[in-house]
Formats: C-alpha cells, structure tokens, sequence
C-alpha cells in the first residue's frame, strides 16, 4: 500500500466513523424478556431505528429528561403513561401532528379511552400507548385444584374481602412487599375499587389499608425476587403482580394460570401503566425526521402481537381485537383489565418509579409487613402527600 | 517581576476561573431562583433556604453522612496504616503487598460495586454462602437499613483504603533507618519502635490522611446511589445522594443548589476549625 491509498483509506474510515449510524435514535428501558422481544420488533420493521437501552426507572427518566432539556434528545423514546404529568408540562417533550397520527392509522378511536385521555395534555397528544399492563392474579392451577378453588380448571370468581382473604389462605400467597412499589399498585387498586376520588379520603383509604394488613398477615414478608421464587417454585398458590411476570413462570414450566384481579369493592378497577411512545423534545426538529418518526411508531404498534407474548395488552385495538391476539393464552384470558386500568393519579410526583411511588410503596409495605398499623401507615400516607403537594412544582 | 510571576500562574488562573469561581457563583445564584432543568427561572429569595431547614429528607441524608464518616474515617484510616507498616517491612514479596493493597483503588466505583454486589446477594452471594456453608445463617446485606450503611462502609473501606496506605508508605519510607538501628542497639523492642519513634514521625501524615478522609467521607454519594439500587434506600440516602436527587430527578435545579450552599458551608466550617487546631498546635512548637 503506497501512501496515498493508506490515506485514502483513512479518510475513507474517518467519514463512515462520523456519518455514523444513520437511523432515527430511540431510547427505551426494557431488559430481559422485554428487551429482546422489543428488538425484535425493531429488527422486523422498515424504518431504521438504532435503539439504545438504559436502565429501567428513575436512571432512565433522569436520563431522558436530560436529554429533552438539552435539546438534543433522541427521536423517539419511550415513555410510561404516568410519567406524562412530570415531563409533558415542562416542555420535555415535543407533541405529535394529529393530522400525521391519522395519515399512519393512530387515530383516537384505535385505543382504549382510558389510556388515550392520559396521553394528551393541554388538548395536544404527546404519547402513542403501545399497551396497557395492569395487575393481574397468577394462581397455581395444582395447588388451587388441591384447595377447592377451581371450577373446570379454572379460578372461580373472587368477590369481596371475606372470599379473597379465604382463597389466600388456603392456598398461600406470594407478593412483593419489601423495598418495592408493588404495595402502592395494591393499594391504589383498592382504593380505585370503593370509587376512591383524589388524594386522600380517608374512610376508603383506611379500608384498603385494613385489608392490606390482613393480607399481609397471610403472606410471608418478601421481595419480588423472593415472591416470584416462591411461586415460581410452587411454594405459594398465589402471585399478585403486574402481568410482566409472566414469561418467567412459562419458562419455569410452573402450572399456573392468570385471572384478572378481582373485583373487591364496588366497582372493577386495577392499578395499571402504559409503555407508550413520545417524542422527546429536540431544539430544531426536522419534520422529515419526525415524519419517519410518526412512520416507525406505526409500525412499531403494528408488531404489538409480539409484544403480547410478554403479557402485555396491546392498546391498538385492531391487533388486540385480532384472532391471533384472542387465540394467545394465557394472555387474552385477562384482556378485559384494559377497561378497567387506573394509572397513578395525574400529578407531576406520581407516576412509575416516581416519589409518590417509592414512598407510598414503603409505607403501605410496612403494613403488608406488618411493622405498621394502618391507622399510623394513613398518617403517614397523608404527610407524604402534603409533603409532595407542598414541594413547589418545578418550572 | 512581578508580572512574569502572574503568567506563570495563568493558565490555572484561568481554569480556575472558568471551571471553579464561575460555576460556585452560578450555583449560588440559581440558589435564590426556582430554576428547573428547563432553563426557566424565577427569583424565589430565600424560599429555598426556608424549605430545606424544614425539610426532614436533609435532615435525615445529612445525619446518614454523618454516620458514614464517622464510621468510615477511623476504619480507613487505621487499616491504611497497618497495611502501610506491614508492606512496609523488607520481605521479598514486599511488592505483592503494595500492589494487592493498593490495587482496589485503582478501580472504578462501578467495578467495586458490580463486585460487592454480587459478594452481598441473598442466598447465592459469596459471603451469604459462605455462612450457610458454615452452618451460621444467612445476613440481609443490603436488607434493611443499618445492615446496608454497614456493607457500604465496608465496600468503602475495601476500595478507599489504599489512599492511606499509599500516603503512610511514603511517611515511613522517609523516617531515617539509623533511628531504628539506635534505638535497636539501645535495646528498644519492636513495639517500642513503632510506638515511640515511627507513630510520632507519622503525625503530619495522620493530619493529612485524617483531613482528606474526613473531606471525602462527607461528600460521599457514588457507591451508596449505586448499592442502593433502583428506588434507592431512604435509610442511607447520603446529603450528596440528595442534591443530586433533588436537581436531576425531581428538576429542581434552584432547591438543589441551596442545599449545595448549606452542605458547602457545613465543609468550610470543619475545614476552618481544622485548620485553627493545627495551627494552634503549629505555634505551640
């Protein structure tokens, strides 16, 4: 190689390094099952999308709402439906083109009213909701058999504290309790149940938070890891979790089904998120970029089966109306919670991995743990509140 | 003369400035605004000052610095000093001493943590399988709050001791050897040494690894946000782990500043009163 073709060469590698990848950036935080279901879906559409993924929770949103205050944010991102009230207000995020949503499908009436509504914000959409997941009911179908809970294989209904309580007693329950946000979700539930309006009424919270206290005396005190063990080991009847756990007892082999989670107060509801995609904010947005952005979530969502099989619910109803979606067991058994879901209430603190979150989950975990009352766990809830609703609302 | 003395010093004048002078003054004045990450910021007084006296959360993050440096400091300290006077002798694997010693702290805090982590996991870590083997039972590392300050510490120590070491190995390294060839021959016994002869050389040392652990012990955050993991433990929550939390996950850029302010004048007190007790012991000599 004579000199010239060596720096040719060279010149030739300094431009590919700079061009770089040429895809449209898009940022997420599913690992595990998630994760590479995901980049499945990434691999079979057409838009390229060079996708990076960061850890899930609170490094993810610090990390995102960097991104958008800089200006320089990646071009599409993912983004918990909660989270909207905390990021959609400060201009962290940028809103989409109705016109152009309608031009690739995403049309309103193609999601569930309840997750849509959340979406939008100052009569602006600023999200696209690729599923719904709520909590769900894991049972072990040999153990229920065992206690007489099953009627032609499946769990019979569950209405009211008194059969709830029953059921877990019978054949044992595993939920996560320590150091997690899953005694929020629970509460949250209940409290949605009774019809329970804004933050805090007091009667209905102190009734879920009784119940708590006598479900967690029927459980042992666990973290996740811990709960999905037990279960997944048939040591327990019972999981109460989010339906994301679901790919991990399949590979398990465990013989388990999944119930909606039951009514237990006046009214279905369930505490549930929506993964949906947004469009960080950028200082100088191409519209061809964003065009081909609008273009990538369509297809995306039109890959929403895949995402099923994690458990998910997809939120595009003509795939989550589809036969192939009804036919996918035990996923489509519990499709019904979609009309039903609760996210966290619409407040800048609330929303998943949020404050409220952590510091609800700790409170009620210690009466799930038993450690404290639910008379003192109220006190404490309602301080924690004050004390949110005090912190001045960031510009 | 003098004016060639002030170009010498420039180039870190300016760094100084720009990366240091300019930066505290900044802080200082988005302190006094309601500033987010958003850029938007609006003159607030001292509302900021106001809420962080009541608010419980510093109060709590800075009584858990508090613990960490008071647990951590003496801990690093005297372990840096032991290794340092045993690396110190003149075995002939001297060298495997002070790499083994000092190699932790070469490493990066994500590479401690990643490895301590895996020694604290419940029933399959090291250390937990260890004490099962051993017919003892098993201990919540990370469980619950006093147990987590504790394997902080003690990751710290592992990591951070070398500091020390490195700085005790050059003080010994300086004490003169006819000192321990005349005391030897005036029949001294080795503990005598060290107590009379190498301990009081090493004062000026102590000083300075005591200050500098001191300094760093406050201003701890890295491996306690990390062990913590997602969510974090409110039990342990450091008062760095909390402006940190304050400014980029709850975007209050101006609230966090304050408490930066408050926290800087707590270090500038110790520092001062540090300074007024040596120098008071200085001209005392």
């Amino acid at each position: 190689m004579d000199r010239r073709t060596f720096l040719l060469a060279g010149a030739a590698l300094a431009t590919a390094a700079c061009s770089g990848p040429s895809g449209l950036g898009y940022w997420n935080l599913f690992s595990g099952g998630d994760g590479s279901r995901m980049m499945d879906m990434v691999g079979a559409i057409d838009t390229r999308l060079d996708a990076v993924t960061l850890a899930w929770g609170t490094p993810y949103y610090t990390k995102l709402a960097m991104a958008a205050a800089g200006g320089r944010a990646p071009d599409l991102a993912i983004l918990h439906l909660s989270r909207l009230p905390g990021f959609a207000p400060l201009g962290l995020l940028d809103p989409f083109d109705n016109d152009l949503l309608a031009a690739h499908g995403l049309t309103p009436d193609r999601f569930p009213p309840a997750v849509w509504n959340r979406a939008r914000h100052d009569g602006r959409t600023y999200a696209v909701p690729l599923d719904t997941h709520p909590l769900v009911l894991f049972y072990n179908t040999e153990l229920c058999a065992r206690a007489g809970l099953l009627e032609n294989g499946r769990l019979k209904p569950i209405r009211g504290p008194e059969q709830l309580l029953a059921a877990f007693d019978k054949a044992g329950l595993a939920l996560a309790a320590a150091r997690d946000v899953n005694p929020w979700r629970l509460f949250w539930t209940l409290y949605r149940q009774q019809n329970g309006q804004g933050l805090l009424d007091d009667a209905k919270a102190l009734t879920a938070l009784r119940l708590l206290a006598k479900i967690g005396a029927t459980t042992r005190f666990t973290d996740n890891n811990a709960a999905v063990a037990l279960f997944g080991s048939g040591q327990a009847g019972f999981f109460w979790n989010g339906e994301w756990e679901l790919p991990t007892f399949q590979t398990q082999h465990t013989p388990f089904d999944v119930a909606p989670f039951p009514q237990v107060y006046d009214r279905p509801a369930v505490h549930a998120d929506s993964h949906s995609f947004v469009l960080p904010h950028q200082r100088s947005r191409d519209p061809q970029r964003t065009a081909e952005t609008v273009a990538a979530v369509a297809e995306l969502i039109g890959q929403s089966l895949t995402w099923a099989r994690g458990g998910h619910i997809p939120a595009y109803q003509p795939v989550a109306t589809s036969q192939e979606y009804l036919k996918l067991a035990p996923q489509a058994d519990y499709r019904s919670a979609a009309a039903e879901v609760e996210l966290d209430p619409p407040e800048w603190f609330a929303g998943a991995a949020s404050d409220l979150q952590s510091a609800a989950g700790a409170t009620i975990g210690a009466v799930l743990g038993g450690t404290t009352s639910p008379d003192g766990a109220l006190d404490e809830l309602k301080a924690t509140l004050v004390r949110l609703q005090n912190t001045p609302r960031p510009a | 003369m003098k004016r060639s003395g002030f170009w010498f010093v420039a180039p870190f004048l300016v760094l100084y400035v720009a990366f240091l002078v300019v930066p505290m003054a900044i802080g200082l004045g988005a302190s006094v605004t309601d500033e987010g990450i958003t850029g938007h910021a609006a003159f607030v007084g001292a509302a900021n000052y106001g809420e962080l006296f009541q608010d419980p959360v510093v109060w709590s993050s800075l009584w858990h610095t508090l613990i960490f440096t008071v647990t951590s400091t003496p801990v690093i300290v005297l372990v840096g000093l032991v290794m340092a006077l045993l690396a110190d002798r003149a075995v002939p694997e001297r060298w495997l001493y002070r790499l083994a010693f000092f190699a932790p702290y070469l490493l990066p805090v994500s590479v401690v943590v990643l490895i301590w982590n895996w020694l604290y996991q419940p029933g399959f870590g090291l250390i937990n399988d260890l004490l099962t083997r051993l017919g003892l039972g098993e201990v919540g590392w990370l469980s619950t709050d006093g147990m987590a300050m504790t394997s902080i510490v003690i990751t710290t120590v592992w990591w951070t001791a070398g500091f020390g070491f490195l700085l005790y190995l050059a003080a010994l390294q300086e004490i003169p050897h006819q000192l321990y060839e005349a005391s030897a021959l005036d029949g001294a016994t080795p503990f005598q040494q060290l107590r009379r002869i190498t301990l009081p050389l090493l004062s000026r040392t102590h000083q300075l690894v005591i200050v500098l652990q001191i300094l760093a012990s406050l201003k701890v955050f890295d491996q306690v946000y990390l062990l913590s993991g997602q969510g974090g433990i409110p039990g342990v929550r450091s008062i760095v782990q909390y402006i940190y939390e304050s400014g980029f996950t709850r975007f209050r850029v101006g609230y966090a500043s304050a408490i930066s302010y408050v926290f800087f004048a707590l270090i500038a007190v110790i520092a001062l009163v540090h300074f007024r007790l040596t120098a008071a012991r200085g001209s005392k000599r």
